[in-house]
């Protein structure tokens, strides 16, 4: 049960975004602008994947499992794949970009200050741009908060996995914007 | 010197946003409901809280830009502000913003460090559903701009007299875009 009364019954971040729209609203732009808008150098599939890599280091079991799914949805791989990038990125066969990126992520994940230049300086040699640099560490900061905001308020989270692949789909087509919290 | 390259002069995370505005409007939005809601919680109260998250996470530009917000709205008292920093528990503050003190170390540690009988004291206490909902989401936002600041290894002034202006510049003002296209007020 939330530790709060939300007065409904909706899984994970839904419940406090239902319970509180004027918050909802900059929470689901954020999301739009970060991981969905398609001016980026950084594919969707990517960048559902540092936000399901940093929901696992904070141990969101609703976030990393929505996210996942997406992110397996435009990488049309399946969740094994996803799994296995989340224990260990390395052992995996992402591009090397993407590898220092995740580096980037789970820093941040730890707190600002543990990015270092070397992780930046690999990054870049290895491709990447400031824009994706940026854009690698606000995602993976804003997923210390939409983690925190899930698990803070102690929302439930459905544990058939099913239930996140079988959503991704429309999340994909409808985005993050203007969608229905009760549907 | 940042990180990336971030082709203006401003401090902190107004730097950050001005490289990056389609990310700085929800971010802005977000800053201005959470912080300047008057509804529940005081917005003394409200940057109080993100005082204090931002000093937990050791983040210096935060700390010292929300610290001289809730200086502004508590009419000069930074004494008070310094000691919600480093020494809630005994700050001549009320027990329910106490009690929500306690709930923002929970969330900056992890959200799953915040249990039934933290909320049960805060509520005790008089804080109402929305006041720990305020205070979750102020506590965790507050985990993702100090991460965004950090990260990205922002411009972070150490003249804490370049703190106050822009404090103020705020609170007339409101999290509006002005934060990241206005330059430096002189006073």
């Amino acid at each position: 049960m939330a530790h709060i009364d939300l007065g409904n019954e909706l899984p994970g971040i839904r419940g406090p975004m239902a319970y509180s729209p004027e918050t909802a609203r900059p929470l689901n732009e954020l999301a739009e602008a970060l991981l969905r808008d398609d001016n980026n150098t950084l594919s969707r599939g990517e960048r559902e994947l540092i936000g399901t890599y940093v929901s696992y280091l904070n141990d969101c079991f609703f976030c990393q499992n929505v996210h996942g799914s997406l992110a397996q949805h435009y990488m049309e791989c399946d969740m094994s794949y996803i799994d296995a990038i989340k224990a260990n990125p390395a052992e995996t066969v992402l591009s090397d970009k993407m590898k220092a990126l995740l580096g980037i992520a789970a820093s941040v994940q730890k707190g600002g200050k543990s990015v270092t230049t070397v992780q930046i300086d690999k990054a870049r040699a290895l491709g990447a741009t400031d824009k994706e640099i940026h854009d690698t560490v606000l995602i993976a900061a804003a997923f210390c908060m939409y983690n925190r905001y899930v698990d803070g308020l102690a929302t439930w989270a459905p544990q058939d996995r099913q239930f996140y692949i079988d959503r991704a789909p429309r999340r994909a087509a409808e985005g993050y914007l203007d969608y229905d919290l009760h549907k | 010197m940042p990180h990336i390259e971030v082709n203006n002069d401003f401090a902190g995370i107004r730097g950050l946003m001005a490289f990056r505005p389609e990310t700085a409007e929800p971010l802005a939005a977000l800053a201005e409901v959470l912080l300047r809601d008057n509804e529940g919680l005081t917005r003394a109260e409200r940057e109080l809280i993100a005082t204090r998250v931002s000093y937990l996470n050791d983040c210096f530009y935060c700390h010292n830009s929300h610290g001289e917000l809730a200086c502004v709205y508590l009419d000069g008292d930074r004494d008070l502000v310094d000691q919600v920093r480093k020494d809630y528990q005994h700050a001549d503050i009320s027990d329910k913003l106490k009690a929500l003190l306690t709930i923002v170390s929970k969330v900056q540690q992890s959200g799953k460090a915040v249990q039934p009988e933290d909320i049960a004291r805060a509520r005790e206490a008089g804080a109402t559903d929305k006041d720990i909902h305020d205070t979750v989401l102020i506590a965790a936002a507050f985990c993702l701009y100090n991460r965004y600041v950090d990260g990205l290894g922002a411009t972070t002034p150490t003249d804490l007299s370049t703190y106050a202006p822009r404090a103020r510049q705020v609170a007339e003002r409101g999290y509006g875009s002005h934060i990241y296209s206005a330059g430096q007020p002189v006073r």
